[in-house]
């Protein structure tokens, strides 16, 4: 049996230090990152270079950023196909997921797998799922797999308002309570799937929806970064501490339509407009740098331009890719024993 | 260098598109994001933001402008340090002008796709040693041969466990995880909630971090809960992700009829899962069998679907007794030789096939009969080296006719066997009927040993 070095859990702080600006610059490259990729596949989609199905993380970028940075190495991580910014804050390379948009031989996937399916076993991201919902219980099994190699770890699965519905996000509470696995459940309440807004879809709180099977839930500011992390380190903290599962419900928005192809009928321009320019995660991330004295127009413009630096690098790399060879049709279908 | 603006595909399917309105003017500053123009297509119409940050130095197309195609300059923007002017002198509004990416045409190539391996001459099966464990056996049921080959892997490898409804301190529904969980523990021998979607799904996580789970569904009627992730999650993942994510799992039970459970409880799955790349469907009929496909099944770096069968698990069976018996997935298995007419069969059917040459052989007709055992990958190599001696096949199966594993046999003829057969291919297989409770009626839903000689005096034409 695999085992991996035994981690000690982080000990729960009583109060949570200050983040630092080093900190601060930090979560506003990664938010910086995940946009600026997500406007790059968007007009690549736009170029007919992307094709199909290709779901946009504007505006929810301080979710992932939040969560991420409040994780260790070794720690799993599972979504559904709403996934680039996933990925990004992984760490895994924005030119190996742009090439996978573009179905180029030299995406995470070979260009197999597209969009909604990338995954990379050196940074623990375990995709990528396309069927609503199908994350929740995979996850579930990832934590299952942490807990019966003892290796210290936890796994952090994100599912939507629309997938909280599906019945076996219920199966996987009931056991992960039950079996006390390691898992965190955040759900990225976006207040849309597809055309459905949370009012017409759910009843009662997401956050709650785990109170039947004991699991804590909380419900948090998803388009303020730090408010993410600091839940997020309350439930890490609680989580690996062998306590068992909790859900974070993450109040956010996406301003892009549910996928490229959406015409977003389903919301008024003022509701998008007031998300945008009131409650922007980078935004509100810049002023705070500001008033904190810990950057100025100038210092952001170097990250700026670092960060456009790389995702040009990695259109470029994913135009430049090619297709992948004809003979890839008939591999990865078996691991030969 | 100005930027020019591309009339973008909003769709995977549009080509061209009327360019609405525009929302920002010349000389406007554009931040990443801006709304700039509003596009119709033939479903909607849709906001165009901009991804790069500048002045709208000049519009190229002016708004009205029905059927602009796709990756047409539609504006240039002036970065930063040009300015409005610079550009206006720049380039005429180049038409459908080539974009600056080349999107990988369709119509160009559909590229010579290497010939499907289906086509190609059938491949010999793995190579087996098996023959050489059965000097020393011992009398054995089907039910302790699956027992025996999961506590077998698991004193060897500590990462396979054994999952599923009462498999723990029941000992199993059907007995077949007897003892398992006083050696092993309730860490390695879980007993679940009745949550087949659920717990199936957690498996292929715990598969996905490195461990080796075997599933059992109390029956494979069940499994229908779970199989979105037998087939999206297990099956697809190692493609889709380029060959990273393998999924070692088994989902194991009894399949097909059982006696007298009516409809619900009386399916017969293997043509369902056989029908999907990316798994293995392996379905045994002795106990040796068993055994050996079960240890190999819990080897397999793949998801294999192991089909067992609740009537065979009393059966008895001789199974070798060295721990390193296994046998091959992949690997058919000619149960009784013969001359005039091939039969092929899998799970308890092998029985009624053995049972039906005996009694053709008391008309003087000498029926081979082939155990198919592994059902994909299927053993076309045996199946059609046979018919070649006997040119006749007769294929017998519990299922369902329509797309069942004995129409395929039929298309496994027309490939591979055209030429040799001087008859064509008949099939055995349940009626085309729910199964009805009614002892009379179920009876005549199923395969019988007389259905099976006539089947094979058909095909010799006697
Ligand atoms: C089982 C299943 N049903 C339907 C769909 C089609 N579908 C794709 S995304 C989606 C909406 C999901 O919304 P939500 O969970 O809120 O996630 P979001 O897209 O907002 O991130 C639907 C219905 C699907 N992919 N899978
Ligand atoms: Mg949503």
């Amino acid at each position: 049996m695999a085992t991996t070095t035994r981690r000690r859990a982080k000990p729960a702080e009583n109060a949570a230090p200050e983040p630092t600006q080093e900190e601060l610059l930090h979560y506003y490259k990664e938010m910086l990152l995940i946009r600026r990729f997500e406007e790059k596949a968007g007009q690549l989609y736009g170029m007919g270079l992307i094709g199909g199905f290709c779901h946009l993380y504007i505006g929810q970028e301080a979710v992932v950023v939040g969560m991420q940075a409040a994780q260790l190495p070794g720690d799993s991580v599972i979504t559904s196909y709403r996934d680039h910014g996933h990925m990004l804050a992984c760490g895994m390379e924005a030119k190996g997921v742009m090439a996978e948009l573009t179905g180029r031989a030299g995406g995470y996937s070979k260009g197999k797998g597209g969009s909604m399916h990338m995954f990379s076993r050196e940074k623990n991201f375990y995709g990528g799922h396309g069927i609503v919902g199908a994350q929740t219980p995979i996850g579930t099994g990832l934590a299952f797999a942490h807990k019966y190699k003892k290796d210290g770890c936890i796994d952090v699965c994100y599912l939507g308002d629309g997938a909280v519905n599906q019945g076996q996000v219920y199966e996987s509470f009931n056991m992960a309570a039950l079996w006390k696995l390691p898992v965190i459940y955040v759900i990225e309440n976006n207040k849309y799937a597809m055309g459905t807004s949370q009012q017409r879809a759910s009843a009662g709180e997401l956050y709650l929806r785990g109170s039947a099977y004991g699991i804590p839930g909380k419900q948090v500011n998803g388009m303020d970064v730090l408010e993410v992390k600091k839940a997020a380190d309350e439930a890490v903290a609680y989580v690996r501490g062998g306590n068992g599962p909790m859900i974070l419900e993450m109040k956010t928005y996406r301003y892009r339509g549910h996928s490229m192809s959406d015409p977003a009928k389903y919301r008024t321009k003022e509701e998008v407009n007031k998300m945008r320019s009131e409650y922007d995660c980078i935004d509100h991330l810049k002023s705070l740098l500001f008033t904190k004295g810990y950057a100025d127009e100038e210092s952001l413009k170097v990250i700026d331009r670092d960060v456009k630096a790389v995702v040009t690098e990695a259109a470029d790399f994913a135009t430049n890719s090619p297709e992948p060879d004809a003979s890839e049709l008939w591999t990865d279908i078996l691991v030969e024993a | 260098m100005p930027i020019d603006i591309l009339m973008p595909a909003l769709s995977p399917t549009m080509t061209e598109g009327k360019l609405a309105k525009w929302v920002k003017k010349e000389g406007d500053t554009i931040k990443a994001g801006d709304v700039i123009a509003e596009i119709e297509t033939d479903k909607a119409t849709m906001e165009v933001e901009a991804v790069d940050e500048g002045t709208l130095a000049k519009i190229l197309v002016p708004e009205g402008t029905e059927n602009v195609a796709v990756n047409t300059a539609i504006a240039l923007l002036a970065g930063e340090g040009e300015s409005a002017s610079d550009v206006s002198a720049a380039k005429a509004p180049a038409a459908a002008e080539a974009p600056k990416a080349e999107a990988p045409k369709e119509e160009a190539k559909p590229a010579a796709a290497p010939a499907a391996p289906a086509v190609k001459a059938p491949v010999a099966p793995p190579p087996s040693d098996e023959d050489r464990f059965f000097k020393n056996t011992q009398t054995m049921t089907v039910r302790e041969a699956l027992r025996d080959a999961m506590a077998e892997e698991m004193r060897k490898d500590g990462s396979v466990f054994v999952m599923g409804e009462e498999v723990a301190e029941y000992q199993g529904a059907y007995k077949v995880t007897q003892g398992l969980l006083q050696e092993f523990g309730p860490d390695r021998v879980i007993d679940t909630p009745i949550t087949e979607h659920g717990f199936a799904g957690l498996a292929v996580g715990a598969a996905f971090g490195g461990l080796r789970p075997v599933v059992e569904f109390m029956t494979f009627n069940f499994s229908m809960q779970a199989i979105d992730h037998i087939i999206n999650s297990a099956a697809k993942t190692l493609y889709m992700s380029g060959g990273q994510m393998g999924c070692p799992i088994v989902f194991r039970g009894p399949n097909g009829a059982a006696a007298r459970v009516a409809a619900q409880h009386s399916q017969e799955y293997s043509s369902w899962y056989a029908h999907i790349p990316g798994l293995k469907v392996v379905s045994p009929y002795s106990a040796a069998d068993a055994k050996g496909l079960l240890k190999a099944a819990i080897r397999d770096p793949n998801p294999v679907v192991f089909l067992e069968n609740e009537i065979l698990y009393g059966h008895s069976f001789e199974v070798p007794t060295d721990p390193d018996f296994i046998i091959p997935i992949g690997r058919a298995k000619i149960e009784r030789a013969g001359t005039d007419v091939t039969i092929t069969a899998f799970s308890l059917q092998v029985g009624m096939a053995l049972a039906a040459a005996d009694k053709l052989a008391e008309q003087g007709i000498s029926a081979e009969v082939i155990n198919l055992r592994s059902i994909r990958p299927l053993d076309v190599h045996t199946i059609v080296e046979s018919v070649k001696k006997t040119n006749r096949l007769v294929s017998v199966e519990e299922g369902w006719p329509f797309a069942g594993i004995g129409a395929e046999m039929s298309a496994v003829m027309m490939e591979h066997a055209f030429d040799y057969l001087d008859a064509p291919v008949v099939r055995v297989h349940g009626k085309d009927v729910p199964m009805p409770y009614a002892a009379n009626l179920e009876k005549l839903a199923l395969p019988q040993v007389d259905d099976v000689v006539t089947a094979a005096k058909a095909v010799l034409y006697r």
